[in-house]
């Protein structure tokens, strides 16, 4: 059934700055991954997935290749009459680019104020997993809780950026909150994803404009700790935060394992996306394939090993893919050997070239390039 | 009153396809998946959005459910535009004399109300179980460019199969003299594809006049096309070139389907100016295992293969076990091959289960007595037992294989 009253906010930007690569040309939401997918495919199909008829995507720049992959929201059923998908784009009175979340959430006060859900639902681009947030509703309700934050047990993930990690009582309540704290071992992080009444979140962000105070972890959250009731959500299912080039290729790898392909693409809670009308991935005489995700429209004549190929990667005869991501439309010639490489979309790779990275360092080959 | 339209196109999906036993049973020919994530119809439906058709008219009749779920809006197609786009077509009641469709001709008469609302000049009416990439607006342009009343599209057949085929004969400018259906001697290879333009004033005139011959069968090849070329209309046959395939038989559609793993055969899906279009599947890239063996194949996403797979061509959601085998095969949606297995020239139909070291399907070369040879067909919701041997040719469907299960 349709319809929970929560609206959905996404933060299309965050963080860009520690995948510049691949967020020179695009937003962190439009980073792809997983062979078809954007990154912002994850949140949006779990709002849908959970009865989120309304989602509101907040941009702030390099969204082109977002309002493409987005379109109309038909592709995640957001194409509607009543409700469906907004791209906000950057909007303040003072004809600046908003640099705050406080403000971007500020400037979008008339689509908060016009909406009628009595939730809103936060969350942000960069973490990759499949998270039902009616439950998360239902613990709100229950807890009778003002804000519900979802954290995840475990040790921090690494080179992650300004994690919040939070003290949490038995009643489930945060009792602190540490932004970039120095921790070892395992500790209660934020999954940068949060519930809260549609008015209040009016309300707080008002308050926060008119003294002036413009960050959103300190001052909205952390200044309020004793003055509302915050409560904590912990996600116990795979999570994946894409904070660094690393993390971004351990991700895509991770897909190999069949624990977490079926976690992340639970067929009950599918991960929607732009369709491309490819036709199914065609295989070559000599073609020798292992441990790979591979993608419709592709076609494969050399050999591939532990790889993602985005729709419509062609790879030539004889050539020789080991650890490679290689994104949509590049085309690898003949007589290659590539490995532990990142290939952004449309890139060509010509005839006999040999390409080398490292499992803590691979190559990243930018979006067009020819080699 | 709705925008004229210059180009209406019929297209006929009402066929039970017969000829194709268990995989028709539940659904229309043209909704019989093709190629790894298509269905038959997509064909006709996205040629028609690619030549710049935007008002499409299906008629459906035998086991329209699948179909008409499948068309839906039109949306994938494009064919969802304000005003013209796609519409199913059953037959349906009226006031006084309402039948089923009585044949391809009067499909169309009983649909004349749907033509005349476009007011069109040229009406193209097209089979949904053809298997082919063509540019209808060439056609189009021949037609008018003759100043034909009728155009056929043709195909070169080989000479010695033109007996099988509708033959054509043609006068050096494209005119057609004679229609020769099945002759033992062919004066020609031009074979008819089912595929007509017509100027909609001439050919509203011959659908009424068959309609009032009770003797008519109402088709278009036994009775209107013959009768407009007996009063001396102007016909003329349009030489299609290309890949073109009638996949109305078992074998044929198991053809047609190895023909796209052909790189020689000139069909190329991946057409950048001629998608073809279909409803896709919401499934994440497909994972092919450490110590899978893949070779000459079409895999869609969704699947998932341990095994062996060499000319198949697997559709969304497959998933083929450690040391199962596929050869030379299809296999539809959301179908498993359990370990062991072996499935060799056959079509697999969807959501079946091939049981652990069941063999079904055999190669040609193993078998002594040639005629015992055909493609193996495993319909629908299948569940072979395991090591259960399904000899070629055989064709099972869920019911039988229950009720004997039973006894």
């Amino acid at each position: 059934m349709r319809g929970n009253n929560v609206l959905g906010l996404i933060f299309s930007d965050i963080h860009e700055e520690r995948i510049r690569e691949l967020t020179d040309k695009r937003t962190m939401g439009s980073v792809p991954f997983g062979g078809r997918y954007r990154l912002i495919d994850f949140p949006l199909s779990n709002m849908v997935n959970s009865g989120i008829n309304k989602v509101g995507v907040i941009t702030k720049s390099n969204y082109q290749s977002l309002m493409d992959h987005l379109g109309s929201g038909k592709a995640w059923d957001l194409s509607r009459k009543r409700e469906g998908l907004s791209i906000l784009p950057p909007f303040t009175s003072e004809c600046t680019v908003f640099n705050s979340r406080i403000e971007s959430l500020a400037s979008i006060n008339t689509f908060l104020a016009n909406s009628r859900e009595e939730f809103v639902l936060l969350s942000d681009s960069d973490v990759v997993c499949n998270i039902d947030f009616t439950d998360v509703v239902s613990f709100h309700m229950k807890h009778d809780a003002d804000i519900t934050i979802i954290y995840r047990t475990g040790k921090l993930p690494e080179k992650i950026c300004d994690p919040t990690v939070y003290t949490i009582d038995k009643e489930d309540r945060v009792k602190d909150m540490l932004i970039n704290p120095h921790t070892e071992g395992v500790c209660h992080y934020g999954l940068s994803m949060l519930l809260m009444k549609r008015e209040l979140l009016m309300k707080m962000i008002a308050d926060c404009v008119s003294r002036n105070l413009y960050n959103f972890k300190r001052d909205f959250l952390q200044r309020n700790i004793g003055t509302y009731k915050i409560c904590a959500y912990e996600f116990k299912g795979y999570t994946q935060s894409i904070c660094s080039m690393n993390a971004y290729f351990e991700a895509n790898m991770a897909l190999m394992q069949s624990a977490v392909r079926a976690e992340l693409f639970n067929p009950d809670r599918p991960i929607f996306t732009k369709v491309r009308d490819d036709m199914p991935a065609r295989y070559g005489l000599g073609s020798s394939v292992s441990n790979s995700l591979i993608a419709d429209g592709c076609v494969i004549e050399g050999s591939v090993e532990n790889c993602v190929l985005f729709r419509g990667v062609h790879v030539g005869k004889n050539t020789k893919l080991e650890n490679c991501v290689v994104m949509q439309d590049t085309e690898i010639g003949a007589n290659c050997h590539l490995n532990y490489v990142i290939i952004d979309k449309d890139a060509v790779i010509k005839n006999d070239r040999s390409l080398f990275g490292f499992h803590s360092y691979p190559v990243f080959i930018s979006k067009g390039s020819v080699v | 009153m709705l925008p004229r339209q210059e180009v209406v196109a019929m297209l006929l999906a009402g066929g039970q396809g017969s000829r194709l036993g268990v995989l028709t049973k539940n659904l229309a020919k043209p909704a019989v998946p093709y190629g790894g994530k298509y269905r038959i119809i997509d064909f006709a439906l996205s040629n028609c959005v690619n030549s710049g058709i935007e008002t499409v008219g299906v008629l459906t009749q035998y086991q329209p459910l699948v179909l008409n779920e499948y068309i839906g809006s039109g949306q994938p197609w494009d064919l969802d535009s304000m005003n013209a786009g796609v519409r199913v077509l059953p037959p349906y009641q009226r006031s006084r004399k309402s039948d089923w469709y009585k044949g391809t001709a009067n499909a169309i008469y009983q649909n004349i109300q749907y033509i005349e609302r476009y007011n069109p000049e040229y009406v193209v009416v097209l089979s949904g179980d053809h298997i082919y990439k063509m540019d209808y607006s060439k056609m189009l342009a021949y037609h008018k460019e003759k100043g034909a009343d009728c155009t056929i599209a043709v195909f070169e057949v080989p000479l010695d199969e033109a007996s099988r085929f509708g033959i054509l004969n043609t006068n050096p400018d494209g005119s057609i003299y004679q229609f020769d259906e099945k002759p033992k001697v062919p004066k020609s290879n031009q074979a008819s594809m089912g595929i007509y333009v017509f100027t909609w004033s001439k050919l509203r005139k011959y659908l009424e006049m068959d309609e009032a011959n009770p003797k008519s069968s109402n088709d278009f090849g036994k009775d209107v096309l013959p009768a407009m070329l007996k009063a001396g209309e102007r016909m003329f046959a349009y030489r299609f070139e290309g890949y073109w395939k009638d996949v109305g038989t078992i074998d044929s559609l198991w053809e047609s389907n190895m023909d796209l793993l052909n790189p020689n055969v000139p069909l190329d899906l991946n057409e950048g100016d001629w998608k073809i279009y279909s409803r896709n599947p919401v499934m994440p890239p497909h994972y092919i295992a450490s110590g899978a063996k893949v070779q000459n194949s079409l895999v869609a996403e969704g699947c998932n293969v341990y095994g062996e797979i060499d000319f198949a061509v697997l559709f969304a959601g497959v998933t083929i076990a450690p040391g199962a085998v596929v050869k030379d095969s299809i296999i539809m949606p959301g179908s498993r091959v359990e370990e062991g297995a072996v499935v060799q020239y056959a079509i697999v139909s969807e959501n079946t289960v091939i049981g652990k070291g069941a063999v079904v399907g055999a190669r040609p070369e193993d078998i002594a007595n040639k005629d015992e040879w055909g493609v193996t067909v495993i319909g629908d919701g299948c569940n072979i037992a395991p090591g259960a041997v399904i000899p070629p040719k055989a064709m099972i469907d869920a019911e039988t294989l229950a009720e004997e299960a039973a006894k």
